[in-house]
């Protein structure tokens, strides 16, 4: 388990409530439970993350199709901050085309995850994703939190 | 992306490529291990330079961070500075728990950092993980593809 005693915090920039809503069901089922942050636009998600005086999210999970500020646009920005760069950001996105995902990690994203169209590998993925980035991958949020036992 | 998944390890312990080979194998993937014992040979197989001059592209690179001649963290550094290769996700698998190594890996641009546990079957057990994570879950960029990568 964490040592570190603050939940874990997930940014979610997600402008379609039943995607957020699904994750958000899936991480309820999860060993570490996460607080999950939803905001709808790329400008809030963006002022959200340069408050300095808010506490970073461990992890950002970014959709692409954003309203006001494009993910693509808020992804560039995020990798381009002196704070934010170190924060892994997960593109999360209906896009599974190739010019996507290329120019996705060229833009620094972190992973690549197209949402799948069933619920079933919704839940699937969420699962395998909580399992990686908050079981096995350090997080540059908790350097010092020790790994989950196996 | 191609018939088979190309990853390269960059690590110089051979017990630890043994290891490492012997997780990845997966009835269900088709992928190539390529293995590189040091910084520099990682660099000039990614620039396709000498004997490397038909290297493929590695689709995810595996990257230890203690190397002789050129250290991981350079490696890193360099491969996320170059506008061609940048786009190549990299997973960090040290045995350095240091604070500083793994804030500036994320900083660097480093994919994801994981530690090398000290056990063999918790080690096996790592490599797993990133191979069920990565290889199965995450979408990896496919080179070529049309992008406005430069």
């Amino acid at each position: 388990m964490f040592t570190d005693m603050r939940d874990i915090e997930i940014l979610m920039v997600e402008d379609d409530p039943a995607d957020a809503e699904l994750v958000r069901e899936a991480f309820k089922r999860f060993d570490v439970a996460p607080r999950l942050d939803v905001i709808d636009d790329g400008q809030k998600a963006l002022d959200r993350l340069r408050d300095a005086k808010r506490v970073e999210p461990d992890l950002i999970l970014l959709d692409l199709n954003l309203p006001k500020l494009d993910g693509r646009q808020v992804l560039r920005a995020i990798k381009a901050d002196r704070r934010l760069r170190k924060i892994p950001t997960v593109v999360l996105t209906t896009s599974s085309a190739d010019a996507d995902v290329l120019q996705a990690y060229s833009d620094g994203a972190n992973c690549f995850l197209t949402k799948p169209l069933g619920l079933d590998e919704f839940f699937h993925m969420t699962k395998a994703l909580e399992r990686f980035w908050l079981q096995e991958a350090r997080l540059p949020t908790r350097p010092t939190a020790s790994r989950r036992p196996t | 992306m191609s018939a088979s998944i190309e990853i390269l390890l960059v690590e110089d312990d051979p017990g630890d490529v043994d290891l490492t080979r012997e997780a990845l194998k997966d009835a269900k993937l088709a992928l190539t291990l390529n293995v590189v014992g040091d910084g520099e040979q990682a660099l000039a197989y990614l620039r396709r330079e000498r004997r490397y001059a038909h290297a493929a592209r590695p689709d995810l690179i595996i990257l230890d961070f203690n190397l002789p001649r050129k250290d991981g963290r350079e490696v890193l550094a360099e491969v996320k500075g170059d506008a061609a290769l940048k786009s190549i996700p990299i997973v960090v698998v040290t045995s350095s728990d240091a604070e500083a190594d793994i804030l500036r890996s994320y900083d660097l641009g480093a994919n994801c950092y994981v530690t090398k546990p000290l056990g063999l079957e918790q080690f096996l057990q790592v490599v797993r993980e990133i191979k069920d994570f990565w290889l199965t879950i995450v979408r990896l960029p496919v080179p070529g593809s049309p992008s406005t990568l430069l």
